[in-house]
């Protein structure tokens, strides 16, 4: 119960002191059933009031009485008391949480007892404990064991360390065998370079740099040098100052051994004669044309092209200076001038030796000539093959005009005019002599070759598609096949079945000629890019053999009809004759040696040999080059 | 079908080898302590065959290390010294911090170290292995005991250097085994053959260093530590093996002959006996005190043939040996105060000369200027006051290129104020078609036994016959020019002749040459091959011909740079003979 001190003056309650309840702090329930509720001080009993006051009672209290709000209910004594004003205000201040005591300054200045400064007299008079006079026992136990380890000798004084080390025989029980610990790559550094002349105190006077020398030595770079130091001469000894990169170089020398990959370097130990190929020796590989006999004067520009005759006693040839020469093959001798309307692309003979015939093309006109050279009799039975011509009954719609030539023309040798719809680049025989054909190279239509019959005057386009600019054609010398070389590949069709046979892929960039084997089993193709592509048509579309001989590219390649040779003749100005022997043994691969670099033509506006043609029976090779003249080699 | 599927990177070589950063966490140290224990161990990043894909995929620059020496690293012992040490480092900052001076001073005590003989021995398994390794140990250990004692190092590791360089130096003077010997620009280069052993060493001027600040110290000083524990030890050997005490000590005559009067003016104790060692002057005790060393003949085994030539070889090799050993033997030097001593009296002891100089310049001088016994005197100053007529006084190089030549040469061109003959690096072996410089073969010829050709005659006569000896080297050097050079030489004036002859020919002409002599059969064949060769050379394939060409062009350079040296000196004579010419006419 709360316990509310009275103020000693207040007399009106002094009474009630006197009626405390002397029973103590019990429940009051245990005094339900009896009259009283407890003893006063004077051990009289306290009896409850006659009536209790009921809720009507309570009800009426709280409305008359004006105190009611201060009375409070004793249950000790069942009497209600009257709360004086101090204590009113007690209450109110404990419930605001204040101090009970009015008076109490909560606020007061704090004084510190124990301060940062040091004061001269000690903040305790406690007297000093009885064990700081007494010597420790704990400390005493540990010294004595001290004591008595160093009288057993257990502890030694400290002994200065020994800072030099101590060397012994290491390698007392050395193993021959033992393998180093790791390592099965293990490789042991290679020692310093050991110094050559150069850098002698006093090197001989060769050794020095010259003034340039040294020029360049100081502006190259450290790693670009060939001699990390300058090599100096000093009269004597006492001359010789410090190097001033010794240290570097130790330390150098220290990051090569332990940041420097190492590898073991199989160094070739070749000699260069072994790499060279051992080759039959040419002279076994007879015959072959090896020196310069002839040269025929006369064109007074480029020679395009040349062609001899089937029976290799005439030699045609075509120049940019608008003419077709035909000269004597032995002699030299020019037979024969043409004057044509424009610079000559491409001449053959007809290679069936019962016609003389020679196709001529250049711009867009093909010419068929009849040089009226060697027998009559050959020559009167051209003409009347020509003029046996019957023209057929219904005319058919060609892309080319064929026109008779007659009169004036007809005596300088004209015999037949094809004028094409473009210009023409190339003509071409077959083997029997009677088909033509004509090359006109255009990269956006499919007229680009045309197959001619010379006996029936017909003019065929055999392909529908544009497959690429047609550099070169070709017919195989024995089978109906016919070889059409783009940029970069050569197609062969089979004309009869009319369908693409095989397409080769030459691995060149450009290709610039092609020829074919007479047996028909091999073909080369040369190129721009300088090299010369062998192929084997029974073997695979790639080449069988690439030969890069020539410097600058190739112009003309052949073949030699009866010997195993073919040449090839680019703008470095040599001709090339290999010795290219095909065995009928089709297991032998073909043997392939070249024999002869036959020199001769100038260079001229950086072009060399325009085209190289063999002699139809003897192993001689023609030339025609840019500096206008043609050379025999025999 | 079936089976997991194989990841990228997790077999092969991707796993054989580690970057540096990985290993380095593997075995958990800071970069330094990794690059020690490298250092230590010889461990070197290797290169692999396919970077990339070791890389994973990456072309980063990397450096790589084989995975199984790294696994080697983990458990070497040193290790964990070095975990030791960083931990001993961070208790002592924190005692310095704490000014806790007892607790500094007590771990400064027990400082961790660790020693470096199982890292040796595992390392060299046998000694010659050891020995083969020394030559960097050796450059190393000269340099850094020439290091002022301030500064870049500690005291004790050039102490060390000095000590174990002065016990090589002793122990190649005992066994008399250097070999040659050569003055360049950088340092002295010195060889010698130990147990067969060629080791080469190079030897700064005694000059103080200004040192570079783009140098790791701490890099060399590592090294130098492994390279002080192997020289140690390797010394202890060589020296058992000569019957030595080690450390060496002075022989007890020689002892009492040094014995100078103020010796503790000169150095302190702990110090002059080191400097008496270092003077080289004297011999060393012996373990069993033998009278002289018997010489090692050669066994003679009866042999046939090719051995028995062989074998003839090797006894001249031995005897020339043997003669080059006692190369000054009888001779008495003394070393003025201007020349090199230190290697000077090296050089002169091993070849078994008596060397002394002034009692000023160092320790252990056994005799003076004035002694009359002396027969040279090494001088390199333009001029002497007072010169003894008994004794030679030459320039130090006589020495230098006396051991080259293993004679000793004509005093004559190293007499006092003579213009010196070029000194010549004795390690230069000319293969076929490498330029000979005029002054080896002089040598060559000396070293034959032919005549040198007389010169301080009249001057003309002398000019004469330097043409003519020019005229002779030069075909000397023709001869020896390549067969290859000539040939292809040969095959460029063929073509021009071609071309020439291509140009000329008309029809109807005979050639010049069909109507054949015998020389032009001759050259007619060698055109002929000329050509077979180059047609085969057409024919190869682009592999080898990559190959031919690197070689011709290998070739070629070397005959270039041979013919450049041949120019410069025939240019540098000319003009040198000219000059005195015009000395001559100016006198007259």
């Amino acid at each position: 119960p709360l316990f509310i001190p009275l103020a000693q003056s207040d007399m009106k309650d002094y009474k009630h002191l006197d009626i405390r309840n002397t029973v103590g702090n019990v429940p009051m329930e245990w005094y339900q059933d009896y009259p009283h509720i407890g003893y006063n001080l004077d051990g009289k009993k306290i009896f409850k009031p006659i009536r209790n006051k009921d809720e009507l009672d309570e009800f009426l209290d709280k409305m008359e009485n004006p105190d009611y709000w201060r009375t409070v209910h004793d249950k000790t004594t069942a009497s209600d008391i009257r709360l004086t004003d101090e204590q009113v205000d007690l209450v109110h201040r404990l419930q605001k949480g204040q101090f009970g005591d009015v008076n109490f300054n909560e606020y007061e200045p704090s004084v510190d007892f124990f301060t940062n400064e040091v004061m001269i007299h000690p903040v305790t008079n406690r007297p000093q404990d009885k064990r700081s006079f007494i010597p420790s026992l704990i400390e005493k136990e540990k010294v004595s064991k001290l004591v008595h380890a160093i009288k057993m000798g257990w502890i030694k004084p400290r002994k200065p360390k020994e800072t030099t080390p101590q060397y012994y025989d290491l390698w007392a029980k050395e193993d021959p065998n033992a393998i180093l610990g790791r390592h099965k790559m293990h490789v042991p550094a290679p020692k310093m370079r050991l110094p050559g002349h150069e850098e002698s105190y006093n090197p001989p006077p060769e050794y020095l740099l010259t003034e340039e020398e040294r020029l360049v030595w100081e502006q190259q770079d450290a790693e670009d040098r060939k001699l990390p130091f300058l090599p100096q001469k000093h009269s004597c000894l006492r001359a010789v100052p410090a190097f001033s990169r010794f240290i570097h170089e130790r330390f150098e020398r220290c990051l090569d051994l332990y940041l420097c990959p190492r590898q073991r370097k199989m160094r070739v130990n070749v000699n260069p004669e072994d790499l060279i190929p051992k080759l039959p020796k040419p002279k076994d590989l007879q015959p072959f044309p090896t020196t310069m006999s002839l040269v025929y004067r006369g064109h007074t520009s480029l020679v395009r092209s040349i062609s001899a005759s089937p029976t290799g006693q005439w030699l045609v040839s075509g120049s940019d200076d608008f003419t077709v020469r035909f000269w004597e093959v032995n002699t030299g001798r020019c037979m024969k001038t043409l004057e044509v309307g424009g610079a000559v692309k491409s001449v053959a003979w007809n290679p069936n030796p019962a016609v003389c015939l020679v196709a001529v093309c250049f711009e867009r006109t093909v010419l068929l000539l009849n040089p009226s050279l060697g027998d009559r009799l050959v020559v009167s039975s051209t003409d009347q093959l020509i003029t046996a011509y019957e023209p057929p009954e219904e005319d058919k719609e060609q892309a080319v005009t064929w026109a008779l030539s007659e009169g004036l023309e007809h005596n300088m040798g004209h015999r037949l005019t094809l004028t094409h719809p473009k210009a023409v680049k190339q003509v071409v025989w077959h083997g029997k002599g009677d088909y033509l054909s004509s090359v006109m190279p255009d990269n956006s239509s499919n007229l680009q070759v045309l197959i001619h019959q010379v006996s029936k005057r017909r003019t065929q386009n055999p392909f529908r598609k544009n497959k690429g600019l047609v550099q070169c054609v070709s017919f195989h010398p024995l089978r109906p096949y016919f070889f059409v070389a783009t940029q970069r590949y050569v197609r062969v069709y089979n004309l009869i079945k009319q369908e693409l046979t095989k397409k080769l892929m030459t691995n060149c960039k450009w290709i610039s000629s092609m020829a074919i084997h007479p047996g028909g089993d091999n073909l080369i193709c040369g190129s721009y890019d300088c090299r010369l592509a062998w192929f084997d048509l029974d073997l695979s579309t790639k080449p069988y053999k690439m030969l890069r001989h020539h410097k600058k590219a190739l112009r003309g390649v052949a073949y030699h009809r009866n010997y195993p040779l073919f040449a090839s003749g680019a703008d470095d100005g040599s001709v090339i004759v290999c010795h290219g022997m095909v065995y009928n043994d089709l297991l032998q691969n073909p043997l392939i040696v070249p024999v002869k670099v036959l020199k001769g033509h100038q260079i001229t506006h950086d072009l060399g040999v325009l085209d190289v043609t063999f002699h139809p029976t003897q192993p001689w090779v023609f030339s025609s080059g840019a500096d206008t003249t043609i050379r025999l080699f025999t | 079908m079936g089976g997991l599927q194989k990841k990228k990177y997790e077999r092969g070589s991707a796993t054989n080898y580690i970057t540096r950063n990985k290993a380095r966490k593997k075995l958990q140290l800071s970069l330094a302590d990794f690059r020690r224990l490298c250092i230590l161990k010889g461990i070197y990043p290797h290169e692999p065959k396919h970077k990339k894909k070791v890389n994973k995929g990456s072309t980063a620059p990397r450096t790589f290390y084989l995975f199984k020496d790294i696994r080697f690293l983990l458990h070497e012992p040193i290790v964990r010294k070095f975990r030791e040490y960083k931990v001993f480092v961070r208790k002592l900052r924190k005692a310095y911090g704490k000014a806790e001076w007892t607790g500094v001073e007590r771990l400064r005590d027990n400082k961790p170290g660790y020693k470096l003989d199982h890292i040796i021995k595992e390392r060299y398994p046998t000694f010659i292995d050891a020995l083969r390794d020394i030559d960097d140990a050796l450059s190393m250990c000269f340099l850094f005991s020439t290091f002022a004692r301030t500064g870049k190092c500690h005291v004790q590791t050039i102490t060390l250097c000095r000590r174990l360089t002065v016990e090589w130096m002793n122990y190649v003077v005992t066994s008399r085994s250097l070999r040659k010997v050569f003055l360049s620009i950088k340092g002295i280069y010195y060889q010698a053959e130990v147990l067969g052993q060629l080791i080469t060493w190079l030897v700064p001027y005694q000059f103080a260093h200004d040192h570079p600040t783009d140098v790791d110290y701490r890099v060399m000083a590592t090294f130098t530590e492994m390279y002080t524990t192997l020289f140690g030890f390797i010394n202890f050997r060589l020296y058992q093996t000569l019957n030595l005490v080690y450390p060496p000590k002075l022989d007890s005559k020689a002892e009492s002959e040094l014995k100078a009067e103020h010796e503790e003016d000169y150095a302190m104790d702990s110090e002059s006996y080191l400097e008496k060692l270092s003077a080289l002057s004297a011999s060393l005790a012996r373990v069993v005190a033998t009278a002289e060393e018997e010489e090692n003949q050669l066994d003679l085994f009866p042999t046939e043939g090719e051995d028995q030539e062989n074998m003839q070889a090797r006894e001249k090799e031995q005897k020339e040996q043997e003669a080059q050993k006692r190369l000054f033997e009888g001779l008495k030097f003394f070393l003025n105060r201007e020349v090199p001593r230190e290697s000077l009296a090296f050089i002169l002891r091993c070849f078994g000369a008596e060397v002394s100089w002034d009692k000023s310049l160092c320790i252990g001088g056994t005799y003076e200027v004035t002694d009359e016994t002396i027969t040279h005197q090494i001088v390199d100053r333009p001029d002497m006051d007072k010169q003894y007529i008994n004794r030679y006084y030459i320039q130090p190089q006589w020495v230098f290129d006396s051991v080259n030549a293993q004679m000793r040469l004509p005093v004559e061109d190293y007499f006092l104020g003579t213009t010196l003959p070029p000194h010549l690096s004795p390690f230069v072996e000319e293969k076929d078609g490498d330029y000979v410089p005029p002054e080896k073969l002089k040598l060559m010829a000396l070293q034959r036994g032919e005549k040198p050709v007389q010169e301080e005659e009249d001057e003309e006569e002398e000019d004469e016959e330097e043409e003519e000896e020019d005229d002779e080297e030069e075909d000397d050097v023709d001869d020896e020019e390549l067969t290859e050079e000539k040939n292809l030489k040969k095959m460029e004036g063929t073509r021009a002749q071609g071309k020439t002859l291509a140009v000329k020919v008309t029809p109807g002409k005979v050639k010049p040459w069909e109507t054949g002599s015998v020389g032009n059969k001759v050259r007619l064949e060698q055109e002929e091959k000329a050509e077979e060769k180059r047609l085969a050379i057409m024919m190869m394939k682009k592999k080898e011909k990559y190959l031919y060409d690197k070689i011709m062009f290998g070739k070629k350079r070397t005959t270039r740079e041979v013919n450049k040296l041949t120019a410069k000196r025939k240019a540098h004579e000319d003009a040198s003979k000219s000059q005195k010419k015009q000395k001559k006419a100016k006198k007259q």
